[in-house]
Parts: C-alpha cells; sequence; structure tokens
C-alpha cells in the first residue's frame, strides 16, 4: 500500500493486481489450545484496539455524567441515542429500548471495524475477513432465536415460522420451506456476508486504485505516469465513498438485526 | 498480449496454491473464537457499565423535561383557577357593593323620612304646648288681672265717689257687670 517503502518497488509491480495474498497477514504469534490453531495477525491486533477505543470512549462518556452533557457525554448518548431512538424504537416500539445497548455496542462495533479501511497506516477493515461478521451474524442469529422462543415459547414461534399466519393450507407446501431457508438459513447468512463483502471489495477497491497509481508511477512510460494521479485521485475518492459505505453496512447490519427481532417478538411473524 | 495473459494465468494458480491456506471468504476456527471472544468482552463492559448509566440519564432528562412541564402546567392551571376566583370574588363584590349602596341609599331616606316624621311631630307637639301653656298663662293672667282691675276699679270708684262701697253684693255685681263688659270688648277687639 501506499505505507510501503519505494526500496520494495521490484515488488511493487508484482503486487499490482491486488489479490487474496493482501488479506493474509502475516503471524506475529501462533499458539495451539484444545487443538485450535490461533494466529494473532494485524487484524487480531486491529480487533482489540476497537475492543478497547470503544470501552474508553463509552467509560469516558459516561464517567462524570451531567443532566446537561459535556462533549463527550454527548458525543456518546448520541450514539446511544441515534440507535436507541433512531431504529430500536421505531422497529420495535417501546420494547425495544431493552435492545438499544445491544444494537448500539453492535453498531458501533461494526462502524469502527469497518473504519480500519480508512484510517491511514492501518487500512485494513477487520471485518474483510469473514469471521467477524460470521461472529456477529450468528449472535444476532441465536438473539432473535432466543428472544422469539422465549416470548412465545419454541411450538408457537417455530410454528409462526413454519404455518405462517394468514397462508391458506394447499399453499403451505410452498410457503413453509421458503420462510424455513428465509428466516432460518438466509438470514444469518446475508447478514455475515453483505457485510463481509462490501468491506472485501471496498477494500480491493482502494488497493487496485492505490496499488494501481504506484505501479502506473513506477512504470518507465511517461504517459503511464501521468495517468497514475488519476488512479491515486480514485484512491482518494472511494475512500470518502468507502467511508460511507462502512457507516451503511453497520447500519444495515443492526437495522437488520434489529428487524429480526421485531420479527421474533411480533405475535405473528 | 496474449502470451503475457497466457503466462499470468498459468502464475495464478502457482501463486494460490502457495497462499490456499487462508481464503477470506471462509470463517477460521480460530479467528471465530477470538472474534467472539472480543466481541463478548465489549458487550459485557458497554452493556453492564455503560448503558444502563446512559438510558438512567435519559429516564432521569426525559423525568426532568416533563416534570418541568407538569410543574409549569399545574402552576398554570393553578393561576387560572385563582384568577378565575379573583374574578369571581371580584364580580361579588361588586355586586355587594351595589347592594350595599342601594341599601345605604335606601336606609338614608327611610332615616330621613324618619327624621322628618319626628321633626314635623315634634314641632307639632312644641307648638301645641306652646298654645296650651299660652292659654293656662293667658287665664292665669285673666284671673289675676280680674281680681286686679276689679279692686282697682273698686278703689278708683271708691276714691272717686269718696265713698266706700259697703254694699259687697252691689259691688260684685258692678264688677261682674264691668268686666262681662270689658270681655266683650276683648273678644270683639281678638274676632276684629
Amino acid at each position: 500500500m501506499t505505507a510501503r517503502p519505494a526500496l520494495e518497488s521490484t515488488t511493487l509491480a508484482s503486487e499490482f493486481p491486488p489479490g487474496l495474498k493482501d488479506f493474509n497477514f502475516k503471524v506475529l504469534w501462533e499458539f495451539q489450545l484444545l487443538g485450535i490453531n490461533f494466529e494473532i495477525t494485524k487484524l487480531t491486533v486491529l480487533l482489540w484496539v476497537s475492543v478497547l477505543a470503544l470501552v474508553v470512549f463509552f467509560s469516558l462518556a459516561v464517567r462524570n455524567q451531567k443532566m446537561v452533557p459535556g462533549r463527550l457525554q454527548f458525543a456518546g448518548e448520541s450514539a446511544y441515542g441515534f440507535v436507541r431512538d433512531g431504529m430500536a424504537k421505531p422497529m420495535m416500539g417501546e420494547e425495544g429500548v431493552r435492545f438499544a445497548p445491544y444494537l448500539t455496542t453492535l453498531f458501533c462495533f461494526i462502524i469502527v471495524s469497518n473504519w480500519w479501511a480508512i484510517i491511514p497506516v492501518v487500512q485494513i477493515p477487520t471485518t474483510a475477513k469473514i469471521s467477524l461478521p460470521v461472529v456477529l451474524a450468528l449472535i444476532s442469529y441465536v438473539l432473535f432465536n432466543w428472544v422469539g422462543i422465549r416470548k412465545h415459547g419454541v411450538k408457537k414461534y417455530f410454528g409462526g415460522i413454519f404455518w405462517p399466519a394468514g397462508a391458506p393450507w394447499w399453499i403451505l407446501w410452498l410457503l413453509t420451506p421458503i420462510e424455513i431457508i428465509s428466516t432460518l438459513i438466509a438470514r444469518p447468512v446475508t447478514l455475515a456476508v453483505r457485510l463481509f463483502a462490501n468491506m472485501f471489495a471496498g477494500h480491493m477497491l482502494l488497493l487496485v486504485f492505490t496499488f494501481g497509481g504506484v505501479a502506473l508511477l513506477n512504470s518507465d512510460n511517461f504517459v503511464n505516469k501521468t495517468f497514475s494521479i488519476f488512479s491515486f485521485g480514485m484512491a482518494i475518492v472511494m475512500t470518502i465513498f468507502e467511508f460511507m459505505v462502512q457507516i451503511i453496512q453497520a447500519y444495515v447490519f443492526t437495522i437488520l438485526t434489529a428487524s429480526y427481532l421485531q420479527g421474533a417478538l411480533a405475535e405473528e411473524h | 498480449m496474449v502470451t503475457a495473459y497466457a503466462t499470468q494465468l498459468a502464475t495464478v494458480p502457482v501463486l494460490r496454491a502457495q497462499e490456499e491456506e487462508e481464503v477470506p471468504v471462509f470463517p477460521v476456527v480460530g479467528e471465530l473464537i477470538i472474534g467472539t471472544l472480543a466481541f463478548a468482552v465489549l458487550c459485557f463492559i458497554l452493556l453492564k457499565f455503560v448503558f444502563p448509566k446512559m438510558e438512567q440519564m435519559y429516564q432521569q432528562r426525559v423525568a426532568a423535561i416533563e416534570g418541568g412541564l407538569a410543574k409549569a402546567e399545574a402552576a398554570q392551571n393553578e393561576a387560572n383557577a385563582l384568577l378565575e376566583q379573583y374574578r369571581m370574588q371580584l364580580a361579588e363584590a361588586r355586586t355587594e357593593a351595589s347592594q350595599i349602596r342601594d341599601e345605604a341609599r335606601e336606609e338614608g331616606n327611610r332615616i330621613l323620612e324618619e327624621m322628618r316624621t319626628s321633626a314635623r311631630e315634634e314641632s307639632e307637639r312644641i307648638v301645641a304646648r306652646g298654645a296650651e301653656q299660652l292659654a293656662v298663662e293667658r287665664q292665669q293672667l285673666v284671673t289675676e288681672l280680674r281680681g286686679d282691675v276689679g279692686r282697682l276699679a273698686v278703689e278708683l270708684a271708691s276714691k272717686v265717689v269718696g265713698e266706700s262701697l259697703a254694699d259687697e253684693a252691689r259691688r260684685a255685681g258692678t264688677v261682674d257687670r264691668f268686666l262681662a263688659e270689658l270681655d266683650g270688648l276683648d273678644t270683639a277687639g281678638a274676632s276684629r
């Protein structure tokens, strides 16, 4: 990437086009535990830095709470209020308030994880490998099913999925498989894949323009060198575009989780 | 151009083979566990220590605002009630005042009338008494005068005539006749 020094210029050409290799980071530390291989990479470090940053930010935001908030308290409460009154309440009504803390945590965590993609020097989102989105999607999946079962009981909850309310009996042969697939299989998969794919593609896009710019600049052709400006310019434009995508993806993930929770809580789902 | 592409194609599987162990599309168990752990830690801290405080703050703020509004409304209601009360009291006071004025006027008239009546009565009484007294005094005077005049007349006559009128019966008759004449003169004078 841009941070790579020029003396590696011989390898830079070979780095273009960027590929899957750019998602494999140097293993900083490796250990085995219960037969499972753990690799500590740049992404692992970033993951924990995200957690630490959020914990520090929110801890400071509630450290000295006042009725009329200070700047930091206001920032923290804005994030919470945005999810609470912008997602949880509109989706689930008053019942949604009790999910607002989790949804805020989810939203902020995804946003920070995504933001690594455009934070200078770091420039790799932890969500660009599918493991983290899978974890978050699985938690959402377990959460909304658990909430539904707890509210309606196993029989009524799964009954509502297998036999959608209001559907005539003769259509069930078609509707039931669709419902089962969409609710119990497609939801977690799409949640994880949507977030991962957007971040993966976004990272790839930035790599293409940045590496491409470097490759053009390093070429012997003067025209190519000139066009490297265009490539770098696109990298900047795409960085701004990615900034939006990162926020939108965090928003989509959170609001879909809220929507699934609402569906599980609804009397007829 | 074509040959370059072909060589690139040829090198791609080699590259893949070298870096096959990790493709970002497939989740890695170790990463899943670490990810879960990290997110669990984040959730634990934020859900336990941060958001309850924020929610509490929200509720307090809502309570403060709604409480303030309710208080303002209560104060407004109280003020309205008081105003209504004052208006009613004012109206009552006005009615009462006009009533009192009317009564006072009536009372004044009554007192004036009473005073007039009693003054008239008093004056009539005084006049009547005066007249009575006058009559009594007059009677007294008349009686006194009658005696005096009789005696003086007798004395005068005695002196004039030079003789004592010894005959009482004749004297009394003379005097009485004289007085009667005098009375007749007197009443004629009064009626004139």
